[in-house]
């Protein structure tokens, strides 16, 4: 609806900025992604001085900044730490709503991983429930070469 | 270690509103600024330099700094942009602080601004996520939060219900806020029967966008009292900004940022029992279930406990401890604004010229900002000196 102060329309000047971007993963990253791409597994790296296993994988440690060049494997299951059921839709996300997002701590991992929870009704999701990562297909090296979690 | 002893002397805000199309950004800026050099009796000329933030990708300028000078009077002056998203504005008020404190200026004016109603929020907010681990799968501000409103409902037995109590305080303090946006009481049942967003998040229960600015002026000891009869006296800030990936958030715990923060801060200022010594807090609440997790992070009760001292009424105006007079984030949430907001509100707390929102006999305030990935920030204002 149109505002007006006093008699004076108030107007909007409608603009666009539309600018692509491709954003590097560095060499940590693409490792841990060429991994889901090549043998479907999830590798982490641990830091060697506070012994953090981090998925997704860090180069440098969050918590003391120590160099990592430390790799392990981690298990493609695991807990449901929390999750939300979002009911609203934006063009940002590829899925319709209602989706459920979650955040998993996968077994041997010390960080969790944010991703899709999918294969359960919604009002069965529960805080605490094993999961366990089902890959695509066919696979590219991306987040999203696990298309989803579902329970065990 | 602050060299001067500094302390807010002027305080000035916008009405807010979800859209301000009466006002471009540079004059809205420019609204809150005249008031708070209004507010201090003072002109731009007495400011010796400036500090603005926002988030750029709200509004799409990525200079605002120098875009802004006919809003912020800082023409010729030292100026500098701050942006760390929700914390935008405590990072300014923080900045203001420490030009201050450091001895570099005298007096500095701090400026957060928003124009909320300029783009699309959710895709704005998105892009504060990391793109290649994070923002494909969450986008905005609200499943990031409800994931969290989830982890300590399960673990602690919250309910729903006991969040939509924090709603129900803050818009009803709004309405004591005549620059508040939303000025309408809640009851509990409208929150409960606002339509679901993210499990357990509904849309009464979180903050709406805004279009407002903020602006604080910092003084030295020198200038302070010759400025303000009853200056808010900074005696302490923390900040803790600690993850970048919200997988590396502890769901376990309530907020250990503001745990960290408020822990430093207390042990700055001497504060041994928060509930008691606070006379009041501005909190950065942006949705109700945060004013149960975040209290008890800031020490006001035990874990699980917040619930309690929401139905006492032990934060209501009145009450032992009020929280958010101004109605808060719920109500009002421009955000490059939003934290230095908090700040702004704690001092007009401390100088007594709160109004209608004012809370009797305030010594001592605390204000908090949150942002990004889980961050916390805290300044604590006295009415007196520090020693």
């Amino acid at each position: 609806m149109a505002q007006k102060q006093q008699d004076q329309e108030l107007l909007q000047y409608e603009s666009r900025i539309k600018v692509p971007y491709t954003w590097s993963v560095g060499e940590v990253g693409s490792r841990f992604l060429m991994e889901l791409k090549e043998n479907r597994k999830i590798w982490a790296t641990r830091c060697p001085s506070c012994d953090m296993v981090f998925v997704p994988p860090k180069k440098t440690c969050t918590y003391c900044f120590s160099d990592i060049h430390e790799w392990v494997e981690v298990k493609d299951e695991g807990v449901l730490q929390t999750f939300t059921v979002v009911r609203y839709e934006t063009p940002l996300i590829p899925g319709k709503p209602p989706y459920i997002i979650g955040i998993i701590m996968l077994d041997g991992a010390d960080t969790g991983l944010v991703h899709l929870i999918a294969g359960v009704p919604h009002d069965k999701v529960k805080v605490g429930m094993r999961v366990k990562a089902v890959f695509e297909e066919k696979r590219k090296g991306h987040i999203l070469d696990i298309n989803h979690f579902k329970p065990i | 270690m602050a060299k001067e002893k500094t302390a807010i002397v002027a305080t000035g805000q916008t009405h807010h509103r979800s859209s301000r199309l009466d006002v471009n950004g540079i004059e809205l800026i420019h609204e809150a600024v005249t008031r708070c050099l209004e507010d201090g009796e003072l002109t731009i000329d007495d400011i010796d330099a400036v500090v603005i933030g926002n988030m750029d990708h709200f509004e799409g300028i990525n200079y605002v700094d120098t875009w802004s000078i006919d809003g912020s009077g800082a023409f010729m002056k030292p100026i500098i942009k701050v942006t760390t998203g929700g914390t935008t504005g405590s990072t300014v008020g923080h900045c203001g602080y420490h030009l201050v404190a450091s001895g570099m200026f005298d007096k500095v004016l701090a400026i957060g601004w928003e124009k909320n109603s300029e783009s699309d929020t959710t895709a704005a907010i998105t892009t504060a996520f990391d793109p290649i681990w994070d923002r494909l799968v969450f986008a905005g501000a609200i499943s990031g939060l409800a994931v969290e409103a989830m982890a300590y409902m399960v673990k602690y037995g919250a309910t729903e219900k006991d969040a939509a109590r924090v709603a129900v305080r803050d818009r009803k303090h709004a309405t004591n806020n005549p620059y508040a946006q939303l000025r309408k009481e809640v009851s509990i049942e409208d929150v409960m029967n606002s339509p679901m967003l993210s499990d357990p998040i509904k849309l009464l229960d979180v903050c709406p966008r805004t279009d407002g600015a903020c602006a604080v002026v910092f003084a030295s000891e020198q200038y302070a009292e010759k400025i303000c009869d009853r200056p808010a006296w900074i005696h302490g800030i923390s900040a803790k900004h600690p993850y970048n990936y919200l997988g590396d958030y502890d769901w376990e715990d309530r907020l250990p940022s503001m745990q960290m923060a408020s822990k430093e801060l207390y042990a700055k200022a001497g504060i041994k029992e928060p509930l008691k010594e606070i006379d009041v807090m501005e909190l950065y609440l942006p949705y109700s279930c945060a004013g149960l997790s975040w209290i008890e992070a800031l020490g006001l009760c035990g874990p699980g406990q917040a619930p309690k001292l929401l139905w006492d009424g032990v934060t209501d105006m009145g009450g032992e401890l009020p929280i958010n007079p101004s109605g808060g984030v719920i109500a009002t949430n421009c955000i490059g604004a939003t934290a230095l907001l908090r700040i702004s509100e704690a001092a007009v707390q401390v100088m007594g010229r709160g109004g209608k929102r004012q809370v009797p006999d305030v010594n001592t305030a605390l204000a908090s900002g949150f942002g990004g990935c889980f961050w916390s920030d805290v300044t604590l204002l006295k009415s007196t000196k520090p020693k």
